[in-house]
């Protein structure tokens, strides 16, 4: 297997360079499929049977919790390859997704919310997914938080790595310890073993929305970690011809 | 003295007898942590109705969140007195597994903060009108819970070692870390004192018990190690 | 096209809803920017004075 390509990324100016390349077409892609996801999703969508339009409320909510999950899970991943092969990209990589992941995390308890008000006539309810969702919130802020009481860059990124490592095994944990308890949340309408229990004119926007916030995630990502790559950046001469050319958006 | 180098599990021996001695010599601290435990427990039917339906109701989740607490409380200083004066990099330096010294330090802690709330736990729990039937399925449950949570909480006492202030940051971390423990042990305590079976939830507090044991120490290694630099 | 702005009286919930995802995905936009603006500020400046950073 040819690891160059892999090996090519923890060159700060190939990184850059690369990001700044495919963010402005990721985010592009995101924002058309995000077009036709909402009016999907608000528009095409028949009514449900028993929720009728609140329903509605699914095509921000599921793609937002989606996304926190696997921003936590990329996130650990690239602490640990940070960690475990000393490569710095990936400890910028990893402080790029925190602030992100958390805010997905805010809009899915936050729609989660509004979501029960009208199906369980309750803002909150102590149900397994938001109990988890809460503390994936939890880990995000900590994880933050450990970063910036930190104050040596090099042991911030490795002691935040740690912690995403180990809470990425808990995740799992957490979430289904918590099961245990009566839930109020639906089962898994679309993953589950026996095919979506959901007709495909009401899936198909859904998971247009999850492509679309899927894409959005990695123009997100990749711009913030180019800022974090100029941040830790010691003075390399391609740092003054990048600075030297105007930048162009995103 | 013997010229040859000690084992692992001598100078984890060795370790544990030190730090022993050096609690029994400084009580204030894990005094604290057992007194806090009786203090909030006895808080609880103050604070609520001293109804007897009503405190045997929040009686589990009582013990558990002070149990947490309490620990929360504790792992503050599991480190803190030998990063001061060096003796935890003289640890690290030794050549000995790091690991095994970690986890000799943790089962001390938990000897003298875990225990006496093991101990104590069923008789808080009978003030708070558990029959005492309850008690041996409250001393298991509480037994395996203070010792995922000595053991968890090792981890983030190790990441926060030379923060300033670093108390507020390491009940952040920790919590997260140890919420299966009180949802498991809070369940366990709950059908003790109902006289159901709670085998269900035992095992599962010792699952989680073992995977702390073995997940836990190289973790909290690892972290101390960093925060060293 | 007011009944779809209705959505059959649900509509404060959907569009609150929506809004917060929305502006969600917009804040998250425009803090990344922020973040590269500012970073490549820092650098000039320091690059200027002659710091690493």
């Amino acid at each position: 297997m040819n690891w160059v390509w892999f090996h090519r990324f923890g060159s700060p100016p190939y990184f850059y360079r690369f990001a700044g390349r495919w963010a402005p077409w990721f985010l592009g892609i995101a924002v058309a499929l995000l077009l036709v996801g909402l009016y999907g999703g608000l528009a095409v969508a028949p009514v449900d049977y028993y929720q009728s339009d609140a329903f509605r409320i699914i095509y921000v909510h599921v793609p937002a919790a989606y996304l926190s999950l696997m921003t936590y899970t990329w996130m650990a991943i690239a602490a640990a390859v940070g960690l475990i092969w000393r490569i710095k990209i990936a400890h910028a990589v990893a402080a790029a997704c925190a602030p992100a992941g958390a805010s997905f995390t805010a809009v899915s308890l936050a729609t989660g919310m509004i979501w029960g008000m009208p199906t369980w006539g309750t803002w909150w309810a102590w149900d397994p997914r938001l109990i988890s969702q809460l503390f994936v919130l939890f880990f995000f802020l900590g994880y933050i938080a450990l970063r910036g009481a930190i104050e040596d860059r090099d042991r911030a990124d490795r002691a935040s790595a740690v912690l995403a490592i180990v809470g990425v095994i808990n995740v799992p944990i957490v979430h289904y310890s918590v099961e245990w308890w009566n839930s109020l949340h639906q089962a898994p309408t679309l993953l589950r073993s026996d095919g979506p229990t959901m007709p495909m004119s009401m899936a198909w926007p859904l998971l247009v929305m999850i492509g679309a916030y899927t894409f959005y995630f990695l123009a997100i990502m990749l711009m913030r970690a180019r800022a974090e790559v100029v941040r830790r950046e010691r003075g390399g001469a391609w740092l003054r011809e990048i600075l030297a050319a105007p930048e162009a958006s995103p | 003295m013997n010229a040859a180098r000690a084992t692992a599990l001598q100078a984890a021996v060795a370790v544990f007898r030190r730090d022993l001695l050096l609690a029994f010599r400084r009580p204030g601290e894990w005094l604290q942590a057992l007194a806090f435990f009786v203090l909030v427990t006895v808080l609880f039917p103050l604070a609520l109705e001293p109804e007897p339906s009503v405190l045997r109701l929040v009686a589990p989740a009582a013990l558990w969140v002070t149990l947490l607490l309490a620990s929360l409380l504790a792992l503050d200083f599991l480190f803190r007195e030998d990063a001061r004066d060096g003796t935890l990099e003289q640890f690290v330096l030794s050549g000995q597994p790091f690991t095994a010294l970690l986890l000799a330090k943790v089962a001390t802690h938990w000897l003298i903060t875990g225990l006496p709330v093991v101990l104590v736990g069923p008789l808080a729990a009978m003030s708070l009108g558990a029959p005492s039937a309850s008690t041996p399925g409250l001393m298991l449950a509480l037994l395996l819970g203070s010792v995922s949570l000595s053991l968890i909480g090792s981890i983030g006492a190790g990441l926060t070692l030379g923060v300033r202030r670093g108390g507020a940051l390491l009940s952040l971390l920790v919590l997260p870390l140890v919420m299966p423990v009180l949802v498991f042990g809070a369940r366990a305590s709950a059908q003790a004192m109902a006289g159901e079976e709670a085998t269900g939830a035992l095992y599962l507090l010792a699952a989680m018990g073992v995977l702390a044991l073995t997940l836990a120490p190289l973790a909290a290694a690892a972290a101390v190690r960093i925060s060293m630099e | 096209m007011s009944e779809f702005l209705a959505m059959n009286g649900y509509a404060a919930y959907v569009w609150s809803a929506f809004a917060i995802a929305m502006g969600g995905l917009a804040l998250n936009v425009w803090l990344a920017r922020r973040q590269l603006r500012l970073a490549r500020a820092e650098a000039r400046r320091k690059l200027a004075l002659g710091e690493s950073t």
